[in-house]
């Protein structure tokens, strides 16, 4: 299997599934000619052309909007927004369209729709190209919310994602674009929504992460190996749908749970993991479930991230957006 | 319906619709009338808990439907759409299982507020509640359609309170730069609840805006039916033939409050709702038909009597069909796959496992 990058997995991703079928569009901004400022749909309007590659306007709302329709029309787009942070914009028609449509109509009217974002901090982005906004969506009954990890599963998932018949927000990490690296098939595959990944097995503590916090957490498990305590790690993979069988299965096992995201600490995504878990593990614990999040300021401190949440193991191999 | 002269008057004539048609376009303006009122009285009777209504604004909804071609073309309504669903498919059974919330209600089985509408077998987008929204769905219908090459048009409408939204200008430009098969119409009634047009728009007309998004704006008497019926043909082949969209506003009058939790004489002096009368457009539709020799005193006798047939049938229809079964409220959150007592497919490989974190 060759070995990719995980930006040239979710293109992959995308152009394979665009080959397979004609109903699949690509709309934001910045992702025809140029490819993304990421290079995220780099090739595509080469290869797709202009009906299906499309450069919008700096609208975000009209992004989604749009999408909804198209999708409602017979289209299955897939909406970049080009940071994360810039999707709120966005909020009320995902929120209170994408996300209640089939549910407003009885099952009338649904809309399959894919809205890839790039989210998180350490590339010297400051407040506005740093956030983690996963947590604003999972909130939401209706929206379905991807974060992968590897480029394996950043490929296979976006392949559900995209056949999946309700509308899938799918957050990419962007420092992990260019400076993770993973063997991922040339053939179709797909790792379907809704289940975890045990990415290290281990006896004494569980340790649950999800997109860039899944590779600390398995480098910090790594470490403490050292010191003899055996951690388990998963991957969540999928945030809506959770795969709680998987988060309780692992915790009932080893008793202590530690919930890992970037996100602001307080109402994160990791706080409902947390809560779970006390609730539905309560009997198996032998201490208190614990979250390690970023600190509740708005965004991370830049341009020397170190110390927060970014202090990270290993080295440092980002690769800038343009 | 049997109509005893068939061929074109000269009313019709000018504007190309025959007697039948013109008969039919005033039936579904009274029809319309009459099932509005109906569900005041209802809602006074404390049948059904809310209405929002469209009197005053029918003559500019049929007419401006028509051209579109049924289960073909697509419509994204707004609360006061009443007209434009019932001239693009949906019954009066449909209105009126709507305001009651039965469990067969088209529209939403019983999820929504009253006056949120739609069918999918009639291409009426599901109407939500925040204003504006349904724009860009519009939008992305006709997206569609040209990516597709349906020839399909979409339409949609909404006050001109909404059309103050963020939605329609990112929709508008998106809509004339791509020359999308699409239509807005504009119902101008003058008044977002309380607040007179004066202090909702600098400018006259909405349709002004349109040049700055390039496409053509159109301003039409909304109690003129047919000059409506005329405006809205022009820009439905435009929209077809790849000329790109238009923007129709339609002035229609607000012949009732917002809505039935409203008391419109705290802001619209009675001279106001008095003179505004003027601008019924069903006494003046029925006028042209009547001098126009189309509307004979038989055949309003026999609509008459057909209106009230079929509004009284809807009303004993929606107050007999049950409410929906509570167990069904967890529902259509997300595509179901699987039976609904059974696991999802993502499920957790054991008996008895959560559809979804519930």
């Amino acid at each position: 299997m060759p070995a990719k990058t995980f930006i040239e997995a979710i293109r992959e991703g995308m152009a394979d599934e665009m080959r397979h079928d004609g109903s699949i569009i690509v709309l934001g901004e910045d992702v025809g000619k140029k490819g993304g400022v990421f290079l995220a749909t780099d090739g595509l309007w080469a290869e797709f052309g202009d009906d299906r590659v499309i450069d919008t306007p700096l609208t975000e709302s009209q992004i989604i909007g749009t999408s909804i329709g198209a999708a409602i029309n017979g289209l299955r787009p897939v909406a970049e927004i080009q940071f994360a942070d810039f999707i709120h914009p966005a909020f009320n028609q995902l929120v209170s369209e994408a996300a209640r449509l089939r549910y407003r109509s009885n099952n009338g009217y649904s809309c399959p729709m894919v809205v890839r974002a790039p989210y998180g901090g350490g590339v010297h982005g400051a407040l506005y190209h740093s956030q983690s906004v996963e947590a604003f969506f999972t909130h939401v009954p209706g929206l379905k919310v991807v974060i992968p990890s590897t480029p394996y599963d950043a490929k296979g998932l976006l392949r559900s994602s995209i056949r999946d018949d309700d509308p899938v927000l799918f957050f990419e990490h962007k420092k992990m674009y260019r400076s993770v690296r993973g063997e991922v098939p040339d053939g179709e595959y797909a790792v379907p929504l809704g289940r975890a990944a045990v990415t290290r097995a281990g006896t004494q503590l569980t340790v649950i992460g999800y997109g860039l916090m899944a590779h600390y957490a398995l480098e910090a498990a790594e470490r403490v190996a050292d010191d003899g305590i055996s951690a388990e790690v998963i991957d969540l993979r999928t945030l809506r749908p959770l795969d709680k069988e998987s988060v309780l299965d692992s915790v009932r096992k080893t008793g202590k749970c530690l919930v890992v995201y970037e996100d602001n600490r307080f109402g994160g995504y990791g706080a409902e993991v947390a809560a779970i878990v006390a609730e539905e593990a309560f009997d198996y614990l032998d201490g208190p479930v614990t979250r390690m999040a970023g600190p509740d300021v708005p965004g991370v401190l830049q341009p020397r991230p170190r110390g927060l949440v970014h202090d990270q193991p290993g080295e440092d191999r980002r690769r800038d957006p343009d | 319906m049997a109509v005893s002269d068939r061929s074109a008057s000269h009313l019709g004539e000018a504007v190309g619709l025959s007697d039948e048609q013109l008969i039919e376009m005033y039936r579904l303006v009274a029809l319309t009338r009459a099932l509005d009122e109906r569900m005041w009285v209802l809602n006074r009777a404390g049948r059904i808990p809310f209405v929002i209504s469209g009197q005053g604004h029918e003559g500019a909804q049929v007419a401006i439907t028509w051209p579109l071609r049924k289960q073909h073309d697509w419509v994204a309504p707004f609360y006061r759409s009443i007209a434009t669903c019932l001239t693009f498919g949906m019954s009066p059974r449909d209105i009126l299982t709507a305001q009651y919330a039965t469990a067969n209600d088209p529209s939403s089985g019983g999820r929504q507020m009253p006056g949120h509408y739609g069918s999918r077998e009639h291409n009426l987008v599901s109407v939500s509640s925040p204003v504006a929204t349904q724009l860009l769905h519009a939008i992305g219908i006709a997206l569609a359609a040209k990516v597709r090459g349906t020839d399909q048009v979409a339409m949609t409408f909404m006050g001109e309170g909404s059309s103050n939204q963020g939605d329609v200008h990112e929709g508008l430009n998106f809509a004339a730069i791509h020359k999308l098969p699409f239509v807005f119409v504009v119902e101008n009634n003058g008044y977002a609840i309380s607040v007179p047009s004066a202090k909702e728009l600098a400018v006259e007309d909405v349709a002004s805006r349109a040049g700055g998004y390039g496409m053509p704006g159109l301003v039409v008497d909304g109690s003129d039916v047919l000059e409506c019926y005329r405006v809205a043909t022009e820009a439905v082949d435009r929209a077809r033939s790849g000329g790109g969209p238009t923007l129709i506003e339609a002035k229609v009058t607000r012949l009732t409050a917002h809505s039935s939790d409203d008391q419109q004489t705290k802001y619209r002096s009675e001279e106001e709702l008095a003179s505004e009368k003027a601008r019924d457009p069903l006494p003046r539709f029925r006028a042209q038909l009547v001098d126009a020799g189309i509307l004979t005193d038989h055949v309003e006798q026999r609509l008459g009597a057909d209106i009230k047939a079929v509004v009284d049938d809807a009303t004993q229809y929606a107050e007999s069909q049950p409410d929906p079964d509570p167990s069904t409220a967890m529902r259509w959150v997300y595509a179901e796959e699987w039976p609904s007592e059974a696991p999802p497919p993502w499920g957790f490989g054991t008996a008895g496992g959560h559809a979804e974190e519930h």
